[in-house]
C-alpha cells in the first residue's frame, strides 16, 4: 500500500494476462488508429476481460436484447488523478460510476460502452490493471461491458488515460423516482459515511499519511437499491450519488428540482474519524468532498425506518443514517442544524473544490 | 500534468491539537511524528524543547507552536461542564440538560426550522 | 480528535449560551480579532446563540486581507519573472490584485507553488540552485516563528536564492488603531489565541488600562469562543476592564520563549499600511539588518506599480467592523469567492468569505434572492 502511496501505481510484477500482449510495453499513436496494433489491444487486452457475445461479435454497434419498457441512458467521463488510489483506480470509477446514475434513475444497470483516450507513452501494464479492474466491477455489478473504442492523443496530452462510460438499463416497473419528486415531510437518508473517496484521493495528492488508510468507497449501488425498490418501491420518491461537490451539493440540486428546503442534522452525519480529521488538517468541509459508493434517498416518512433497515442489511449500506427531512419552507435552500443547536445555511458548492475527483 | 491547487486553502490562525507519537533529529531541526486524529504528519518541534513523546502539541503550517496542558483542559472542561448547575435548583443534571436542549434556540431565517 | 472535539459539545455550548442570556442585562459590542474565531463563530452559529444585545463586530484578524495592494501587485510582478518559483499558502492565490491574481500569473506560465509550511519554500530553494525561489511571508504572529525559522535556516545552509515577501502585521497595535479610531463602538475584545500561545499575552494589560476596556484570550471551538464572550460580558457588567486568559491550556502569560528568541533574532518593527485602514504605526515586522539579504523587495527591485483598488469593494470598512458583509451591495452579486472584489471574500480568514460560504444574508427577504446568487447563474 505504500507503494501505490508513494507512486500512485500499483506494483504489476504479478499481475498475469491471460494471453500476452505482443510487442509494445506502451501504447504508442497505433493503438489509436483503428489498424493491427488497434486490433491487437481489442483481441488481447479488451475481448479476453470483458468477455461477452455482444462485443465479440466487433461489430460497429452492439446488438442487444432488451425487455420492453422504458430505457435509461447515462453517460459520464472519468478524469481522476491519480489514476490509482487506495480502494480503486479509473476503471472501476468508470463503471460503477455509470452503473449507480442508472441504479439512482430507478433502472436496472445491463450494458455499458467503454471508450478510452490514452496518452502515447502509457503503460500497457497500467491499462491492463484497469481494464481488469472494470471487468470485475461489471462482473459484482451483473452488467456487461459491450462496445468501446480507443483512441491515443500525443504525449503531453491526455495525462494517461481518460475514459468515458454510457450505460443503459430498463427502468423498473411502478418506478417514480426523479429529482423533482422530493416532498415536505419526507425523510433524507444517506447509505453510509460520507467524503471517503474525495479523501482517499487527497491523501494521495498531498502525501498525507494515516493510522489507518483512507479507501475510497468505489462501489455499484445497483444491489441495495434493488433491496429498497423490490420492498419499498412506492415510498422512495428521490435517489441520488452524491459524487462531485459531495452530500452538499446533491442536496442543493433535488431541494431547487423539486422546490422545497432540506434540513439536516449535522451530528447525525456520518463520517469516518481519518475523514474528520484529514478534512480538518486541510480546512475541508466533508459535506461538499465526493462520493463514489454512496446514494441519498428522499422517503416518505411512514416507510422511513423500514428502508433504512433494508440499507443497513446490505453490507454497502451498513452505516446508513436518517440525516434529515424535507420542509415547505426556506425553497430551494439547503439548511443544516450544527451541533450547537444553530442553523446555518449550506450553499452549493461555488466551482471546483477538489478538481479531477472522478 | 497540472493539478489546480486552488483547493490547498490553509487557514493562517488554523492551529490544530495532534500527539506526538515519535521524535527524531533531522541535522537541522528537532523533528516529531504527529498523530492528528488518525492523520500522521512531521512537525518541527524546535519552538516547544519541553514537549516529548506522549505530549500533545497545537501545531500550525508545520511547527508545533505550544504544549497543550492536558491538567488544565481537563479542569476547563469540567468547569464547562458545570457552568450554571448552581442555577438548577432542585433538578438533576440530565434535567437541567434536556430542558436546555429545549430552550429558545435560534431558527432558521425565516423560523421555520425551529422544531425537528 | 482529542482537545478538539470534546470543545464543540453542543449541549455543554447550549447552556453556556443560557448563562450569557442570564449575566447581561444591557447591550454590549465585542470584537474577535482573529479571522479564525470569526470563521469559527459564523460557521458554529455562535453570533445566533447569543442575547440579542449582544453584537460580535468582526476585525481585521485576516493577514491576507490587510495585505497592501501594492505588496499583492509587487508579488505578481516577482511570480511573473522567469527563473522564479513563486511560494505561498493557498488562499492568496485568488487574492486580487490591480489587474490579475497568482492564479492568473500560474495560468500565464508563472512558476506558482502553493506550499502548506514555509519549509517546503526553503527545500524547494536547496533543490533548485539555478532558480529564484520567493516565499510570500504573509501572517500576523502565529505564523512568524514558522517564516523566522524559515529564513533562519536558509540563512544556516547558505542559500543564495531564497528569499521573503515579508507582510507581519502584530494584533497590539491593531487593537489600539480600533480604540483610537474615531466613531469607534467596540467595548471589548477576544484577544486571538494563537497569537498569545506565541507572544504571550504581557502587552495587553498596559491597553485594557489605558483605554478601560476587558481584553479576552480566547480560542477558536465553539465553547472557547463562548466562554471567552461569558468573560467579556461578566467584566463589561461588573464595569471591569481586566485581561482574561481563556485560553489556559495553550496560552501563558509570558508566551513562547524560545520563539520570540528567534522572532527577535530574524525581525524588527516596522510601521505597516493595512489595506482598507492605513498606515498603522510600528504594526509589522520587517527582515532585521543580519536578514535584510533575504528580504524579496530588496532583491528585486520592482518600480511603476500602479495601484486601484476596486470601486465597489467595501473590504476596508467590513476590517474596521463598519459593517458586516451582507450589508455591501455587492456581496453576493458582483462579488464571490468565485470572483471576488476584495481579499475578504476569498482568504480563508475574510469575514466576507465565512458569511458567503456558511450561507449568511440579511433577511428572509434578503436571503430568499440571495438564494439565487448562490444557486442560479453559472459564474463560469
Amino acid at each position: 500500500m505504500s507503494e501505490l502511496l508513494k507512486t500512485g501505481v500499483p506494483d504489476f510484477s504479478n499481475w498475469s494476462c491471460p494471453l500476452p500482449l505482443v510487442g509494445y510495453p506502451t501504447i504508442v499513436m497505433g493503438h489509436g488508429g483503428g489498424g493491427k496494433l488497434g486490433n491487437e489491444l481489442v483481441e488481447h487486452l479488451f475481448l479476453p476481460s470483458f468477455r461477452n457475445p455482444a462485443l465479440e461479435n466487433l461489430g460497429d454497434a452492439a446488438l442487444l436484447d432488451v425487455q420492453a419498457g422504458k430505457i435509461a441512458m447515462s453517460t459520464d467521463s472519468f478524469v481522476v488523478q491519480p489514476l490509482f488510489f487506495p480502494g480503486g483506480n479509473i476503471g472501476e470509477l468508470a463503471v460503477n460510476g455509470t452503473v449507480n446514475d442508472l441504479a439512482v434513475s430507478g433502472a436496472v444497470p445491463r450494458f455499458l460502452s467503454a471508450s478510452f483516450i490514452l496518452e502515447e507513452g502509457f503503460p500497457l501494464a497500467q491499462l491492463a490493471a484497469i481494464v481488469g479492474s472494470m471487468a470485475k466491477a461489471a462482473a459484482t455489478a451483473g452488467v456487461k461491458i459491450v462496445t468501446g473504442d480507443t483512441k491515443v492523443v500525443e504525449h503531453g496530452h491526455g495525462d494517461g488515460c481518460y475514459i468515458n462510460t454510457a450505460g443503459i438499463g430498463v427502468v423498473r416497473e411502478g418506478i417514480q423516482v426523479g429529482p423533482h419528486r422530493a416532498q415536505a415531510g419526507d425523510v433524507v437518508l444517506v447509505s453510509g459515511t460520507i467524503g471517503d473517496h474525495g479523501m482517499a484521493i487527497m491523501s494521495v495528492r498531498e502525501g498525507l499519511e494515516f493510522e489507518s488508510q483512507i479507501r475510497s468507497d468505489c462501489a455499484a449501488l445497483n444491489g441495495m437499491i434493488g433491496d429498497v425498490l423490490n420492498v419499498a418501491r412506492g415510498a422512495v420518491h428521490a435517489m441520488r450519488d452524491p459524487t462531485r461537490g459531495g452530500l452538499a451539493s446533491t442536496l442543493n440540486e433535488i431541494a431547487q428540482s423539486s422546490r422545497v428546503g432540506v434540513v439536516i442534522d449535522e451530528a447525525s452525519l456520518p463520517v469516518r474519524t481519518e475523514v474528520q480529521s484529514a478534512c480538518e488538517l486541510l480546512g475541508l468541509d466533508p459535506v461538499y468532498v465526493a462520493n463514489e459508493g454512496k446514494a441519498v434517498f428522499f422517503v416518505a416518512e411512514e416507510a422511513a425506518d423500514t428502508v433504512l433497515a433494508l440499507l443497513r442489511a446490505h453490507p454497502l449500506g451498513r452505516e446508513a443514517a436518517r440525516i434529515g427531512q424535507v420542509t415547505a419552507q426556506h425553497k430551494g435552500m439547503l439548511v443544516a442544524r450544527t451541533a450547537m443547536g444553530s442553523n446555518r445555511v449550506i450553499p452549493t458548492q461555488i466551482g471546483e473544490q477538489l478538481p479531477r475527483i472522478c | 500534468m497540472v493539478l489546480l491547487p486552488e483547493y490547498k486553502v490553509v487557514a493562517m490562525c488554523l492551529a490544530i491539537p495532534g500527539k506526538v507519537e515519535e521524535i527524531s533529529f533531522n541535522g537541522l531541526i528537532r523533528v516529531g511524528r504527529v498523530n492528528f486524529g488518525g492523520v500522521v504528519k512531521n512537525v518541527c518541534l524546535d519552538y516547544v524543547p519541553e514537549v516529548e513523546v506522549g505530549d500533545y502539541t497545537i501545531v500550525h503550517v508545520g511547527f508545533a507552536i505550544s504544549k497543550i496542558d492536558e491538567e488544565t483542559a481537563k479542569q476547563t472542561l469540567e468547569d464547562f461542564r458545570t457552568l450554571g448547575l448552581l442555577d438548577e435548583e432542585l433538578a438533576s443534571e440530565e434535567e437541567a440538560f434536556a430542558r436546555a436542549a429545549k430552550a429558545p434556540q435560534s431558527r432558521c431565517p425565516d423560523g421555520s426550522c425551529g422544531e425537528k | 480528535m482529542k482537545y478538539l472535539t470534546e470543545f464543540r459539545n453542543g449541549e455543554i455550548a447550549q447552556r453556556m449560551a443560557r448563562e450569557i442570556h442570564s449575566v447581561a442585562t444591557r447591550p454590549w459590542k465585542i470584537m474577535e480579532v482573529c479571522g479564525g474565531q470569526t470563521h469559527s463563530i459564523i460557521r458554529n452559529g455562535i453570533d445566533q446563540m447569543l442575547p440579542a444585545g449582544i453584537e460580535m463586530i468582526h476585525g481585521p484578524g485576516c493577514p491576507v486581507c490587510v495585505t497592501p495592494l501594492e505588496l499583492i501587485d509587487k508579488a505578481l510582478a516577482i511570480a511573473a519573472q522567469p527563473g522564479v518559483i513563486f511560494c505561498s499558502f493557498g488562499d492568496m492565490l485568488r487574492v486580487p490584485g490591480t489587474e490579475q491574481d497568482l492564479f492568473q500569473v500560474k495560468g500565464t506560465g508563472g512558476d506558482v507553488r502553493v506550499v502548506y509550511s514555509p519549509l517546503d519554500a526553503v527545500e524547494l530553494a536547496a533543490n533548485n540552485p539555478d532558480r529564484e525561489v520567493v516565499f510570500f511571508g504573509v501572517g500576523f504572529e502565529t505564523t512568524a516563528p514558522a517564516n523566522a525559522m524559515s529564513v533562519h535556516l536558509a540563512k544556516r545552509r547558505g542559500l543564495k536564492n531564497f528569499s521573503v515577501l515579508v507582510s507581519h502585521v502584530l494584533v497590539p497595535p491593531a487593537i489600539e488603531a480600533i480604540l483610537q479610531s474615531p466613531g469607534n463602538r467596540v467595548q471589548g475584545f477576544l484577544l486571538a489565541g494563537h497569537v498569545c500561545s506565541v507572544m504571550g499575552y504581557w502587552e495587553y494589560p498596559p491597553i485594557a488600562e489605558k483605554y478601560g476596556v476587558p481584553l479576552v484570550v480566547t480560542g477558536f471551538e465553539p465553547l472557547d469562543l463562548l466562554d471567552g464572550i461569558r468573560r467579556t460580558v461578566i467584566q463589561l457588567e461588573a464595569g471591569r476592564h481586566e485581561v482574561e486568559n481563556a485560553y489556559s491550556r495553550v496560552v501563558t502569560f509570558e508566551g513562547n520563549r524560545a520563539a520570540q528568541k528567534l522572532l527577535s533574532e530574524v525581525f524588527e518593527v516596522s510601521d505597516r499600511a493595512w489595506r482598507g485602514i492605513g498606515v498603522i504605526p510600528k504594526s509589522g515586522w520587517k527582515l532585521s539588518e543580519a536578514y535584510r539579504e533575504f528580504d524579496a523587495e530588496e532583491r528585486f527591485e520592482i518600480s511603476g506599480i500602479h495601484t486601484e483598488e476596486s470601486a465597489l469593494c467595501r473590504a476596508g470598512d467590513v476590517l474596521r467592523g463598519a459593517i458586516k458583509p451582507a450589508e455591501c451591495a455587492a456581496f453576493g452579486k458582483e462579488c464571490t469567492p468565485r470572483h471576488p472584489l476584495g481579499a475578504t471574500m476569498v482568504s480563508s480568514e475574510g469575514a466576507c468569505a465565512a458569511y458567503f460560504n456558511y450561507g449568511r444574508f440579511l433577511s428572509a427577504e434578503e436571503l430568499a434572492s440571495a438564494g439565487s446568487a448562490l444557486t442560479g447563474a453559472a459564474h463560469e
